[in-house]
């Protein structure tokens, strides 16, 4: 069971300013059903330009609700220049604190209030498309969102930005993209504040693993078949990874200058420089489909 | 009513039952004696083990012999697959369902990463296993189908006698998960072209902490745990004597009480679902409603979210659970609903009911009267529903 506390259950249970302003200056929808969560927020101005009335529709969970209601109580009353300051840790700050998975939904209402503005100033013209490239296509996040996430709530880890994005949490195909932007971000971040952290990011061996096999997959695979061959991931064993050259490559004199200069050097490159690589020579006698034949 | 709670999640674990606790009680206390030993004091403890090996295989419909204690479900199905692997070094295919627990699936998925081809079979809208893809999948390569007797998340039961004879009749070796079916449909192993079964204590009266796998006798397996020479050395550590001895009994339990099972408790939650569906708009039924577990129900509520329900059905004391993402941590909804191709819009709002032979009418009149102001209420909140 979650670990709730006491007023985003409140929210929850009692929940304000639930409904939509018909005659509204600015609507912001944000989140799909397929999310698993979605937010409409709608707002009316006073004559001084200040948040006069604000309203909420929400599909999901408890902290999905809270966030949401909590936020319509930090705006009301707000010009939209102090309204568009509050960030997704605000809201969760107001809520006396999210579970760390659950984050995302105070960032699905940080969005929708941005959402909410841009329509307000955009004079009621359909809203863009989302800024940025589709990164995570699970669930439609881009790269601008992405770097948000990480910027503000100073994110270090795929399995984080997933916590507070949901980027990530599908397929698991845009990880390596998503690692990119954290080394780019924090990087930034480092190089304004001088003093460079060191980035060794320590794996669990499931996460080498699939990192390993990832990158063999993205990176290695696609060259080797270029020229016939293949590779597949026999064993990892601490920072042994065993390998077997299938196809062409198996009997290719240039084996071992592969071998390092590009599968090692690949593998350092995305996964720790700490890697090393052997080939597996016992498995060679197996049976070899050649993969065009396959197809 | 059982006191504060109404308690239908069953299927996650149940209520410990008064006479499995009477008769566990003296070995968690005065007679902690090791059943190895050489002393009359450990020695009685090792043939009350006996007898709860026999219960069990009463039930089972098998031989107390093919009976080894596991410390849970999990532990049964990781022990059938690896150990049926290490034993036919040569095979690299396992076969499976998607709908299967994660004991199995995350097992599978494991050994792909080693290696190993793994093939899911496909379940249609109802959640039925397409047998044609099972038969087309089960080549010499493969070395062990492991396939649930019953899906924990719909109820819904799978055809495993016809499965099994299928992988038999291949020399395949044949696993079920059978951790929800045993204790609510009558079941003669011996009869069966089954190899091995695992089943766990907790789901069907025992406390946590104890299954069971059942090993058709002839069947080579190797052992999982290595280290002393309990349970004929196919599974070794001290046995967890209070939890085997409470499984004894409530498997005894459960075979007197596997009729009340199918009638009073199958009419129960038949009662339970009939009244969500009239008074629930938008509410509907995942599962094979023609073959499905008496006690199970997954039903669910379009266009809102399954923790949201929860939380509101909690306040009134009723226990169930969710195949919504929400409740789990992850961000998709459940992976039985997903291969079943429930639409997102009604996957995140699934709640499942689950009943035991502790349940009363008067719990499900008031679920079914408190279901429909929680389902309005949220509706209300979504942005989804315009009114």
């Amino acid at each position: 069971m979650w670990d709730y506390t006491d007023k985003v259950m409140d929210h929850f249970l009692n929940p304000r300013n639930v409904g939509y302003i018909e005659d509204a200056d600015g609507v912001g929808e944000v989140g799909s059903l397929a999310c698993g969560d979605a937010l409409t927020l709608t707002f009316k101005l006073d004559d001084k330009g200040r948040i006069a009335d604000v309203k909420f529709k929400t599909f999901g969970c408890a902290s999905a609700v809270a966030s949401s209601s909590v936020l319509t109580e930090i705006i009301k009353g707000k010009t939209l220049e102090e309204a568009e300051a509050i960030t997704n840790q605000d809201i969760a700050r107001e809520l006396g604190g999210l579970p760390e998975q659950k984050m995302h939904c105070s960032v699905m209402g940080q969005e929708a209030l941005a959402a909410a503005i841009k329509h307000y100033r955009s004079k009621g013209k359909p809203a863009h498309e989302k800024p940025g490239k589709i990164v995570c296509t699970c669930f439609g996040v881009t790269d601008e969102e992405i770097r948000k996430v990480v910027r503000e709530n100073d994110l270090t880890t795929v399995q984080q930005v997933t916590n507070y994005c949901k980027a990530g949490g599908g397929c698991g195909g845009c990880h390596g993209e998503i690692e990119k932007i954290i080394e780019q971000v924090q990087g930034d971040k480092a190089r304004a504040h001088a003093a460079a952290p060191p980035r060794p990011k320590k794996l669990t061996n499931i996460q080498k693993i699939q990192l390993v096999q990832q990158t063999i997959n993205e990176q290695i695979r696609p060259k080797l078949r270029a020229d016939g061959g293949d590779i597949e991931l026999i064993d990892v064993d601490g920072n042994r990874v065993i390998v077997a050259f299938r196809g062409m490559c198996a009997q290719c004199k240039m084996a071992e200058w592969t071998m390092k200069d590009v599968v090692e050097a690949k593998l350092r490159e995305f996964v720790t420089d700490e890697l090393f690589v052997e080939e597996d020579r016992s498995s060679q006698s197996t049976t070899y489909v050649h993969p065009q034949e396959n197809a | 009513m059982n006191g504060d709670v109404i308690y239908m999640d069953n299927n996650a674990t149940t209520k410990v039952a008064d006479e499995v606790i009477a008769e566990m009680t003296p070995y968690l206390g005065r007679l902690y004696g090791n059943p190895s030993s050489m002393h009359t004091f450990g020695g009685q403890v090792g043939s009350k083990l006996g007898e709860a090996r026999a219960r069990v295989a009463r039930l089972l419909g098998c031989q107390p012999e093919e009976i080894i204690f596991t410390s849970c479900g999990t532990e049964s199905d990781n022990t059938a697959i690896r150990g049926t692997l290490e034993m036919l070094p040569q095979k690299r295919t396992v076969v499976t369902t998607r709908v299967e627990h994660p004991a199995v699936l995350s097992t599978c998925r494991q050994l792909e990463r080693h290696g190993y081809n793994i093939v899911e079979i496909a379940v249609d809208k109802r959640g039925r296993l397409d047998l044609d893809m099972l038969a087309d999948s089960l080549t010499d390569d493969v070395a062990i189908v492991s396939v649930m007797w019953a899906n924990n998340e719909t109820g819904t039961i799978f055809p495993v006698e016809r499965i099994g004879e299928m992988v038999r009749s291949k020399g395949i070796v044949f696993h079920t998960d059978a951790v929800q079916a045993v204790g609510k449909l009558p079941m003669k192993l011996s009869e069966l072209p089954i190899d091995m079964l695992s089943m766990s204590g907790h789901k069907l009266h025992a406390p946590k902490g104890v299954g069971v796998l059942y090993v058709r006798k002839g069947t080579r397996l190797a052992p999982f745990m290595l280290g002393g020479h309990q349970e004929s050395g196919r599974r070794a550590g001290t046995e967890n004597v209070p939890g085997i001895i409470a499984l004894g009994k409530a498997c005894e339990l459960a075979g007197a009480n596997i009729e009340e099972e199918n009638t009073r408790v199958r009419q129960l939650r038949d009662k339970l679902e009939a009244g969500i569906l009239q008074t629930c708009p938008g509410a509907m039924v995942n599962g094979d409603p023609d073959n499905r577990l008496p006690n199970t129900t997954n039903i669910s509520f379009e266009y809102i979210e399954g923790e949201a329900i929860l939380l509101l059905l909690n306040r009134f004391g009723i226990c169930a659970s969710s195949g919504s993402a929400c409740t789990s941590g992850s961000l998709e909804p459940s992976h039985v609903l997903r291969a079943m191709g429930v639409p997102f819009t009604a996957a995140h709002g699934s709640i499942r009911f689950s009943l035991s032979r502790y349940n009363i009418e008067e719990e499900v009149d008031f679920v079914i009267e408190k279901m429909a102001p929680v389902v309005h209420r949220l509706r209300e909140l979504s942005p989804f529903v315009t009114a």
